[in-house]
């Protein structure tokens, strides 16, 4: 399994994935019910609305109370689905979904768009680079964060039926598609392999994955064999995936749009320093702001680009014994 | 027709429990929990509809709310007296491994409570969510939910405020109780509310005021709110009460907001406190 066949012949947000996905999960399932705080067009929910008017609430500019009434509205048996940009859905409501949430273990799914840098010109206010560090930190809850369209659709859907507080991560730009479009493998918790390798493991998540597929690809030509891994799912990790992985390259690169403190990377660390210890290079933002640009200029400039991954793999391995 | 006296028997019973209970792990919260005894007693023992096999989706029950987990002395002594466990858990307030830990919590399972509160300012989201639940699911019961007065200073709350007006959650009755006293000091010295009423008013809201320290008024009160509900309006109870209600050195201050007596003043406490239904 090479990484030479992932291609993509399209490109779309990963938030219109979620788009599509919710109005699914609400045509299946008529207990579902989002709410959004004034970001309708943002996170594609026009069709949910225009299907299911009844079981849409408009919180308004006040995301404390949006999360509260989305517990309450799980505690009488709803799937709650509150909706905004990802610092909006975290950050600024932590102790709302640590009580009312996670806490009191409800049936809540935030699913949160524009997150990381790439969501670009609005600047650093808007790129919350901290929230999966939050919110897997919040003990019971699912953290998931699909990589492209296709996935974000797939994921939205599993995670309206998996039980319990998830917080979904997607993004704002146009973004290559290279996931099937049905996928029955797709499992929350579940790491999925794009290619197997025996030099070095990579495992990113969200937008990350397609970079570490470009990454990927250069390293291949370049003679090395890479084994790369979608760790859609932040919590509950794979950790089985990781060890097996690990066990065969003997070196790993993480690669995520979020802070290194408290990200993807550092739940793999622990996975392999508790179990078997092996070198790990962390491409990720280095505990700074980000700043308005467009999503690839960004990505450069805070060291998320392919090249990045490429340097980091061949110092990984060079740091094997 | 609600019987006051039996009503007054069981809010006696239920203020001896608060003070053992505080006492006895010396700490916890009686000053509101004593000041709003009347009010938990009353919506429990006769105001709610609701069944204390306990479940959390409430469907078909009137169902309460405890925004101001502190006061939790008073919500578990009421839960336990009405049925849902045994008094005698009332013991193990605030003890390692208990299930009535300080603030309430459904983490460790216990009947009647149906989300954790103790952070203040979430429980009026939370309840406004219920109720329109409530409406979505053709339920046509009430969601009661209880908030502190200087709890109001979490701005939450007017986000949920002005939620529950624009969303016409007219199944919805808010208390707040009134006592003007929060732990640093009287409500107006910290950080006043201001005309409260007026406050409501504006956001939209109808308005009863009571004083919850009369058993008779807080029915009639109760029940005053739920002839104004169902109108296209939230209702907000403005309660009257008095921190620390029933033992007379508790009254007046706002020393006992989040102390706990000693050995003698339990003592002293009990002393003016019938007990008509047998300690726990």
């Amino acid at each position: 399994m090479s990484l030479k066949n992932i291609t993509y012949t399209d490109k779309k947000d990963t938030r219109s994935g979620f788009g599509q996905g919710i109005y699914e999960a609400g045509l299946a399932n008529p207990n579902v019910v989002t709410l959004c705080a004034d970001l309708i067009g943002s996170l594609k929910l026009e069709k949910f609305i225009e299907a299911f008017p009844d079981r849409f609430i408009q919180a308004g500019i006040a995301e404390a109370n949006m999360i509260g009434v989305a517990a309450g509205l799980s505690i009488a048996g709803k799937i709650a689905v509150p909706t905004t940009f990802a610092n909006f859905g975290t950050s600024r409501v932590y102790d709302q979904i640590r009580q009312s949430v996670a806490y009191s273990d409800k049936n809540v799914k935030i699913a949160c768009s524009h997150a990381g840098l790439t969501l670009g010109e609005d600047g650093a206010t808007h790129q919350v680079l901290e929230d999966i560090g939050m919110m897997k930190m919040l003990p019971g809850m699912t953290v998931v964060v699909p990589a492209d369209y296709n996935q974000t659709r797939l994921a939205t859907k599993a995670v309206v039926e998996w039980h319990g507080p998830c917080y979904l991560r997607f993004g704002r730009p146009v973004w290559p598609i290279f996931t099937p479009s049905e996928d029955a493998t797709f499992q929350i918790g579940k790491a999925q392999y794009l290619s197997e390798g025996t030099d070095v493991t990579i495992i990113a998540c969200g937008h990350m994955v397609w970079q570490a597929v470009e990454a990927g690809k250069q390293l291949e030509e370049e003679g090395f064999s890479v084994e790369l891994i979608n760790m859609h799912t932040i919590k509950p990790l794979d950790t089985e995936a990781i060890l097996k992985s690990v066990a065969k390259t003997g070196c790993v690169v993480t690669a995520e749009e979020h802070q290194y403190n408290g990200g993807l990377g550092e739940s793999v660390a622990r996975v392999l320093a508790t179990h078997a210890p092996a070198p790990q290079e962390f491409v990720a933002v280095n505990d700074t702001f980000g700043e308005s640009g467009t999503p690839d200029q960004l990505l450069e400039k805070y060291g998320l680009s392919p090249k990045d991954i490429v340097a980091a793999a061949k110092k990984v391995i060079s740091r094997k014994k | 027709m609600a019987d006051i006296q039996e009503l007054e028997r069981i809010a006696s019973q239920v203020r001896r429990d608060i003070v053992r209970m505080v006492g006895k792990v010396k700490s916890g919260h009686p000053g509101g929990s004593l000041g709003c005894t009347d009010f938990l007693v009353a919506l429990y023992f006769d105001i709610m509809k609701h069944d204390a096999s306990f479940n959390m989706d409430g469907n078909g029950e009137d169902m309460f709310f405890l925004s101001n987990g502190h006061i939790s002395p008073v919500f578990y002594s009421v839960l336990a007296r009405s049925g849902y466990f045994d008094a005698k858990e009332l013991a193990t307030f605030r003890f390692l491994n208990t299930r009535l830990q300080g603030h309430p919590t459904t983490h460790e399972g216990l009947p009647g409570v149906r989300i954790a509160s103790g952070s203040l300012g979430q429980g009026i989201s939370v309840a406004s969510g219920v109720a329109l639940a409530k409406k979505m699911n053709k339920d046509d019961r009430w969601v009661f939910v209880l908030t502190g007065d200087g709890e109001l200073q979490e701005g939450q709350n007017w986000e949920a405020i002005m939620f529950a007006a624009h969303n016409k959650i007219d199944n919805l009755i808010l208390t707040v109780d009134y006592n003007n006293a929060q732990i640093d000091g009287s409500v107006d010295q910290v950080l006043t509310l201001g005309d409260l009423k007026a406050k409501f008013l504006a956001f939209g809201w109808q308005t009863v005021e009571m004083n919850g320290n009369n058993m008779q008024e807080v029915v009639a009160g109760i029940n005053q709110a739920k002839t104004l509900s169902k109108n296209g309006q939230p209702v907000v109870i403005l309660m009257k009460t008095e921190m620390g209600y029933g033992v007379d050195y508790m009254m007046g201050t706002h020393k006992w907001h989040g102390s706990a007596p000693n050995a003698e003043q339990v003592e002293n406490a009990l002393s003016q406190l019938e007990e008509t239904l047998g300690d726990y």
